[in-house]
């Protein structure tokens, strides 16, 4: 299997995309950040290891680059985000080229973070090997250890009562500074204006208050059921480190069970909450 | 306030074309119910946003009630169809940040159902009445109110 660089040289010589988004080296040790390679002499930027980390899928939506031919590094938890763009008609299939990787799992490596875990959402990973993508890559590195630690914490909220549930958000979402960082990275929150910008009428509070915390919290999390894909991206941008996986995790959880549903897996499938069925379960109705 | 009986404040969104003509119709056959219900009418139960449930606990609500037109029924087809999906991942969102099924009604009232229309808003007051005041959720607002 070639290495991301000839393939990305390949990519510029056969014109099969005008720039490609992938991983550089960081400044620091432990972490790369994205970049976009736009000709022959700046593909030597480009790497791939356990550190390529972040969702590039994210930068698919952006106002520049919408309508090119663009080319992608994806993991597959980001694949699935760029299937999901697709099923939404988002981004158009012969628009992006996706160089996909096959990953045995990622890792944060800087200060404050252990890098001889995984990250948390390649414990549950079901697309190591990528389900959509025009070329293959593979990332060199070991398997790590990890325990997944938030599906006990998400059955433990599932078992608390409605007083104490309340009161563990309340507690969490009181540290809500309401930059939207969740919002920004979102590969999936690409509506150009979003409702927490509309002042007219303003419907969430614009100040981090309680009251406009909990608001925004639950409609970013309404706003993402059954198309989150489960990337974590917000939790990890998060500065409050605000569980919002716990949230993400638990709609997932319940698109699965009620609707056997699972975001970003086939861009030809109709997307949940776009569609319905006559026999959707109504046993809450009165 | 506090030494008076706590009387609960329901918030009704409804559907033009069923729910709010069958409270019309208890109304015009004399049909006695609560009045703890106060009534927002909509177009199609399609229409409701979830942010309208939020915005309601955020005025004070103490329960909440979405009520339209039964399956198959819609004015406009399929709006029902689209809110009962909604609704099925709304209410477990709620209900994992802690606002339970004791807070948030469904319910389908048909033109016809001014009967159906008393007994659910007499079962949802007196389900909230026992409950008390959503003070969790008032407890949020405490930053805004100047006289607690």
């Amino acid at each position: 299997m070639a290495d991301i660089i000839s393939i990305a040289k390949s990519i510029f010589e056969n014109q099969k995309a005008e720039m490609i988004i992938g991983y550089a080296k960081a400044t620091k040790e432990g972490r790369t950040r994205p970049v976009v390679v736009r000709t022959l002499d700046e593909v030597k930027e480009l790497v791939l290891n356990s550190f390529c980390l972040n969702n590039l899928s994210t930068y698919l939506t952006r106002k520049e680059n919408k309508g090119k031919r663009v080319a992608i590094v994806a993991k597959g938890c980001d694949i699935k985000a760029i299937v999901q763009l697709i099923a939404e008609n988002q981004i158009r299939r012969e628009n992006v080229y996706v160089v996909g990787v096959k990953c045995s799992g990622v890792r944060r490596g800087f200060e404050g973070h252990d890098s001889t875990k995984i990250a948390e959402k390649c414990i549950t990973c079901n697309v190591k090997t990528p389900h959509l993508f025009d070329e293959l890559v593979e990332m060199k590195g070991e398997e790590l250890p990890g325990t997944d630690e938030k599906a006990e914490s998400i059955v433990k909220l599932e078992q608390m009562t409605a007083n104490e549930r309340f009161a563990y958000w309340e507690e969490q979402f009181e540290r809500c500074i309401k930059c939207y960082a969740c919002r920004q990275i979102c590969p999936l929150c690409y509506c150009e204006r979003c409702i927490a910008d509309k002042s007219m009428p303003r419907w969430i509070e614009t100040s981090p208050t309680k009251r406009g915390n909990f608001a925004w919290n639950i409609v970013r999390a309404f706003h993402l059921s059954g198309r989150c894909i489960g990337c974590n991206e917000c939790e990890r941008v998060c500065p409050a480190g605000i569980p919002l996986s716990l949230i993400n995790r638990k709609m997932a959880k319940v698109a699965k069970s009620e609707f056997g549903y699972e975001s970003g897996m086939d861009p030809n499938a109709p997307t949940l909450i776009g569609t319905y069925d006559v026999k959707d379960k109504e046993d809450f109705i009165r | 306030m506090s030494d008076s009986k706590f009387e609960p404040k329901i918030m009704a969104f409804v559907c033009n074309w069923c729910t709010y003509t069958g409270a019309d119709l208890a109304g015009t056959s004399r049909m006695k119910y609560q009045s703890n219900v106060r009534m927002i009418r909509v177009p199609c139960t399609g229409r409701i946003d979830p942010m309208f449930i939020i915005k309601a606990f955020e005025s004070g609500a103490d329960g909440v009630l979405v009520s339209g037109c039964h399956p198959g029924d819609c004015h406009y087809t399929a709006g029902n169809f689209h809110a009962r999906r909604r609704w099925i991942l709304f209410r477990q969102l709620l209900k994992f940040v802690g606002i339970d099924d004791d807070r948030v009604f469904f319910s389908w009232v048909s033109a016809s159902e001014g009967k159906k229309w008393v007994d659910v808003i007499n079962e949802i007051t007196d389900t909230v009445r026992t409950k008390g005041p959503f003070v969790n959720y008032q407890n949020l607002n405490k930053e805004f109110t100047l006289n607690g």
